[in-house]
């Protein structure tokens, strides 16, 4: 298990160098950011220039720009957004909110959506089963714009029950309704995938098994049923991770929270290399490290797939 | 076994964190910035650093607006030019420029305010060592090629035409006859300067020092900004409240939202989607008021295809095409005032707004619309692309609006289309680059309140913003001839007569005159939007 | 060789038995070549696949036939959108700007006076197509290389997991401002090549996990032990255990292309006028859903009716292909 942890870890060398290259060659396909940094008119070609040379944009993009870059990204160095302030500033910023936010969403995907899962895929076509679905349903098909936009009106206008937008501070209690609105069209995979799961392993033979052994209903479930379902489930959610702290966009700008969405989104409408490179960077490596422990649950989950 | 204590671990979690949100939500409103006097108000976070001659867009501006006081300030309701901290500006020729600095001007540092203050901030707003992006305000003092050369680096360090003759005195040479340029000064980046601008740039960016009624107390880049009121400000137009705290926000309709609730007490940018609801939300805490900003269709010159003979027929039968008033009044609920001319209401018809001046070429008539498009040769390539760019601003909606107000004048349901292109960077690019292949939305805010800045820096033959590089003699002539007027009243009139070339060749097809909105809470009166669409921060009242 | 026991992703790969297992193959050759194998053999003795058990199944199922017709009607309304709607979706007034329902326009007009019904009929062909081809392209190709990876595990799965991470890893919005913004073509095409490279991997890391459970399973096994290929392997034995998350996951996914092809747009990057598609059309209205929610409503409506008919599909495709339902 060991070197199996620290064979992935190795892997992670070429995806980080790979990925890194990718994005850093597709911030700079998109065009010449000094143009919109110089807003509704044009800089000067003279000021234009100074400025490219200022952030090392008067060099070729491939090598010279990106080896400068990683040689700096290697002491630590992330570069200086537009604005004059240090990327890593602006992580330090950043991730803890997102991170937070991240976190209340999983939670919600976890209890909620596995809960769900599980008492739909146990009892099909009934009355629960059908509503779930419906709640799919709409949670797809209505954006997120607008759900957030509504509980934002309800709760926070109408009920006074949340603030409209989260402080500075973003806290956990304040990111209660933002993490649902972020969670919610993946509690509807995590709630479909769980009840499937649930609804195939139901029948098979380890279970029958255990309720013949006079195994009490909720021993089965726990135990053995839903042991057994987790595997997809785990899987998206691992994969979701990384896609949660990245696309939070929407939902960051609905409820003021300056975090990682938010600054990747800005970074690259700006064109900023350095701070999308720097973001996605760490986006990677979250990924990364999400997918391997995946791997690891797998293990758990089903004692027949061996880490030895 | 351990996949049942995680899940136990989980439930545990959410309990906490539901107890928590319990707890916190029925906190009621603290919004954020209440102490005594002191006002809330939503904030964009600047893309540039906070320097007067780096800030070339409105979030800044507005900072730099409670920070400093320049030679010249625009009147909050008129927009005139008056004098702040100029005792006087004279000239005989309208090229030599004596300034006398008002004595007993201080920064809020205690540093007092002197002609150096001016002409070292000019200084380094010009030199191009220093990246400042609106370095070309300066282009009119003489030796600015010197210090800001088209290519190369910089022979001077200094501005040739700028010349300290005592404490509060100094000269100024321009290298072109320019007789409004006094006016010009109330621009932010002629700001006076402290010298720990200069001795120490780093923490002076960190938390800038003015000399205006307002002094920062605390930054924190990408989230507020508190202003506190400088007590010791020597101006007469002192902070009415305790201070601003600017808040960012990432989404002008969340501000609009947190100000229903309570939790703001000022939104300067109320989003279209709610101009419908702003009576039944706000009552009557909504203000609407005209200001410098036109919104146009410009054209690329440089393709043949719009710059040939006919083409000025197809462009007014373009603008016939566009019923100004419907999309004012629908899209943009009034917030809009449909233009018939190519300057703006604020500069009042002693500035050179001329009413009407655009005449039938700008009402909605979709026969004569047809008509003149087909005398001038149809449409190019049977179609017309509006290009604009995603990203900022809801210009779909109104792109989308003008274009179906010319298909059905036109009777062909693709005769125009909307083209957006992703980044507002990709399309100032695409627009640097002359890649436009139709008309493209244009915007202009002005710096000042002059008839000169709607129409130099937007049709003079390769001026800054003549992003369709439209050219015309008999223009660039009459431009010449008003600059060098010395009296004001005959200046204006010799614009007029240059915008009616524009009128003529209908150079760009002006859309509509943009009002500055704003909504508040109940704790504030006296709000007023300056031209600038800037609220008027020192006059608000808290409480 | 050292390294194998240690090795999660070659557990029980097709050669990770060694010698042992060599032999059983070499033994099983031969039985594999006797008529009527070991499975899929019908209660008459005649072998019939499960494949063809399946689409038995489904043509008996009432939630597959009720999907089936939304989706051919679906289909309908998108080869002929004027046979239910008259006028056109582009014809677009203004002073009729939200307003709500009336004749000729049962579903009313949205913020630029357009007709919402004619619209929502309009939109069907573009959203349908999107949706239902950035599926398939992201089923296909996820589930191919998701399942290899998962099947042999080792090397192959090491490299492929690795790329899947790459792509992960690029946020959809910089894709499209950068993919998209090359292309000239006003198609959906550009649009489902671009959905269908960056979804893909979402799909292959679910069937991976759901191939490396499903190869545990004592009927591979057994199967492998009689030498069956692993080609055969993979169809017969996993991909029926296999196929039931990428089904789930699939199915909701059409739905949320259908809204990204909308965001994209919004972006400047998607389809752009004089295309039609709900999802421009829910991203449009969604900034007025206080003053006129049904310009929102009714092409929601339509996505979500769209999505609910592919995941009773989906559902019903997955219980044909459960033996144990039988």
């Amino acid at each position: 298990m060991g070197r199996y942890v620290v064979r992935r870890l190795l892997q992670m060398i070429p995806v980080f160098i790979g990925s890194t290259l990718l994005i850093f060659l597709m911030v700079n396909v998109m065009g010449d950011p000094i143009a919109g940094l110089c807003g509704e008119r044009a800089c000067d070609p003279a000021t234009a220039a100074q400025l490219e040379k200022e952030f090392g944009l008067d060099k070729p993009v491939f090598p010279q720009q990106y080896l400068t870059y990683m040689g700096h990204l290697f002491t630590g160095d992330f570069g200086t957004a537009f604005n004059g302030q240090p990327v890593t500033e602006l992580m330090a910023s950043a991730f803890p909110p997102t991170i937070r936010l991240t976190i209340v969403a999983i939670l919600f995907e976890i209890v909620i959506g596995i809960t769900l899962g599980v008492f739909s895929g146990l009892r099909r076509g009934r009355p629960l089963d059908t509503g779930v679905l419906l709640g799919t349903l709409v949670v797809i098909s209505v954006p997120t714009f607008v759900t957030g936009l509504l509980l934002q009106l309800l709760l926070g206008v109408q009920w006074h029950w949340i603030q409209p937008s989260v402080s500075p501070d973003a806290t956990f209690s304040e990111l209660i309704v933002p993490g649902l609105v972020l969670a919610a069209v993946s509690l509807a995979y995590v709630t479909r995938l769980t009840r499937t799961s649930v609804a195939e392993n139901k029948r098979s033979d380890y279970v029958r098994t255990a309720v013949a052994k006079g195994l009490p209903r909720r021993r089965v479930v726990t135990r053995h049923l839903l042991r057994n379902s987790l595997i997809p489930v785990v899987t998206f959610i691992g994969a979701d991770i990384g896609a949660l702290m990245g696309g939070a966009i929407l939902t960051e700008r609905i409820f003021n929270i300056h975090g990682v969405g938010y600054q990747l989104y800005q970074g690259i409408l700006r064109q900023n290399t350095q701070t999308v490179v720097g973001f996605v960077t760490i986006l990677v490596l979250v990924f990364l490290i999400a997918n391997l422990l995946v791997d690891l649950l797998y293990a758990v989950l089903d004692p027949r797939i061996r880490y030895v | 076994m351990r996949g049942a204590r995680n899940a136990g671990w989980a439930a545990g979690a959410v309990a906490v964190a539901l107890a928590a949100a319990a707890c916190g939500g029925g906190g009621g409103s603290s919004g954020g910035g209440n102490a005594a006097g002191v006002l809330s108000s939503s904030w964009g976070d600047p893309q540039n650093p906070l320097e007067p001659a780096n800030t070339n867009e409105v979030q800044g501006g507005k900072v730099l607006d409670m920070v400093f006081r320049g030679l010249k300030r625009y009147d909050p309701k008129t927009g005139q030019a008056k004098d702040m901290l100029a005792e006087s500006i004279d000239t005989k020729d309208s090229q030599n420029f004596t300034v006398k600095v008002k004595d007993g001007w201080t920064f809020s540092n205690g540093e007092k305010v002197t002609a150096k203050s001016f002409v070292d901030a000019w200084t380094y707003g010009a030199s191009l060592k220093n990246n400042q992006k609106n370095a070309y305000f300066f282009g009119y003092i003489e030796g600015y090629g010197k210090v800001h050369p088209d290519s190369g680096s910089q022979s001077a360090d200094t501005l040739s035409g700028l010349k300290v003759v005592d404490d509060h005195t100094f000269t100024v040479k321009l290298n072109q006859k320019f007789s409004s340029f006094p006016d010009t000064l109330g621009y932010a980046a002629f700001d006076p300067l402290p010298r720990t601008f200069f001795t120490d740039h780093a923490a002076w960016l960190s938390k800038p020092v003015g000399n205006g009624p307002y002094a920062i107390e605390s930054y924190t880049k990408g989230s507020q900004m508190s202003l506190k009121k400088w007590d010791g400000y020597p101006g007469a137009d002192k902070a009415q409240n305790g201070g601003v705290t600017l808040k960012v926000y990432t989404d002008n309709n969340t501000a609009y939202t947190d100000l229903m609730a309570g939790n703001l007490d000022l939104v300067d940018d109320v989003p279209a989607a709610q101009l419908k609801n702003v009576k039944s939300d706000l009552g009557g805490r909504y203000i609407n008021t005209p200001a410098g900003i036109i919104q146009t269709l410009a054209f690329p010159y440089y393709d043949p295809a719009w710059n040939k003979a006919g083409s000025e027929k197809v462009r007014t039968g373009l603008s016939m095409a566009i019923d100004r008033k419907q999309i004012t009044d629908t899209i943009f609920q009034k917030t809009r005032t449909p233009a018939t001319d190519w300057t703006s209401p604020v500069l009042g018809t002693a500035g050179g707004f001329q009413d009407g001046l655009c005449g039938k070429a700008c009402d909605y008539d979709p026969t004569g619309a047809k008509k003149l498009i087909q005398e001038g040769g149809g449409l190019p390539g049977g179609q017309v692309k509006i290009t604009y760019n995603a990203d900022t601003g809801s210009h779909k909606e109104w792109i989308d609006a003008v274009c179906n107000s010319v298909n059905n004048a036109l009777g062909n349901e693709k005769a125009c289309v909307g083209n957006p292109v992703g980044t507002f960077a990709d399309f100032r690019n695409q627009i640097g680059q002359h890649k436009m292949s139709g008309p493209f939305r244009a915007g202009w805010q002005m710096d000042y309140p002059l008839i000169q800045n709607f129409l130099q820096p937007l049709y003079y033959t390769n001026a800054s913003s003549n992003d369709g590089k439209w050219s015309n003699k008999d223009f660039d002539q009459l431009v010449d001839q008003a600059n060098a007027e010395t009296d004001t009243a005959k200046a204006i009139s010799t614009f007029q007569k240059a915008e009616a070339v524009v009128r003529d060749n209908m150079a760009a097809i002006p859309l509509w005159y943009q009002n500055g909105s704003a909504g508040y809470s109940q704790r504030l009166s006296n709000v007023a939007l300056n031209p600038f669409s800037v609220p008027v921060y020192n006059e608000i009242k808290v409480g | 060789m050292s390294e194998r026991p240690y090795d999660p992703e070659r557990a029980i790969a097709p050669t990770g038995a060694g010698g042992a297992m060599d032999l059983a193959a070499s033994e099983a050759e031969t039985l594999e070549k006797t008529p009527g194998g070991p499975e899929g053999t019908g209660p008459a003795g005649k072998p019939r696949s499960l494949w063809s058990d399946a689409w038995r199944d489904l043509r008996r199922n009432p939630v597959f036939l009720i999907s089936a017709l939304v989706i051919l009607f679906l289909v309908f309304i998108s080869l002929w959108p004027s046979a239910i709607a008259s006028g056109s979706p582009l014809k677009c007034d203004l002073s009729k700007a939200q307003e709500g329902s009336q004749p000729g326009a049962p579903f009313g007009y949205d913020g630029q006076g357009c007709n919402v019904y004619t619209r929502t009929v309009y939109g069907a062909r573009t959203s349908v197509t999107v949706g239902v081809c950035a599926t398939l392209g992201v089923a296909v190709l996820g589930s191919a290389l998701g399942s290899l990876a998962g099947f042999f595990g080792g090397t192959s799965d090491s490299f492929l997991s690795r790329v899947t991470d790459i792509f992960f890893a690029i946020p959809v919005v910089l894709g499209g401002l950068v993919l998209l913004s090359v292309v000239t073509s006003n198609t959906v095409w550009p649009v489902i090549g671009f959905m269908v490279l960056l979804g893909w991997p979402q799909i292959a890391r679910i069937a991976r996990g759901s191939v490396i459970t499903a190869k545990q399973n004592d009927y591979v096994q057994a199967a492998r032990a009689l030498g069956a290929s692993n080609s055969r392997i993979l169809v017969r034995h996993i991909a029926p255990n296999a196929v039931a998350p990428v089904i789930v996951v699939a199915t909701i996914a059409l739905g949320t292309f259908i809204t990204l092809e909308a965001t994209l747009s919004y972006l400047g990057v998607g389809l752009k006028p004089p295309n039609v598609s709900w999802g421009i059309d829910i991203s449009a209205a969604s900034p007025y859903i206080r003053n006129a929610p049904h310009a929102l409503l009714w092409p929601s409506g339509a996505l979500a009716l769209t999505v609910l008919a592919f995941i009773m599909l989906g559902d019903a495709v997955r219980d044909a292909l459960d033996p144990k339902l039988r």
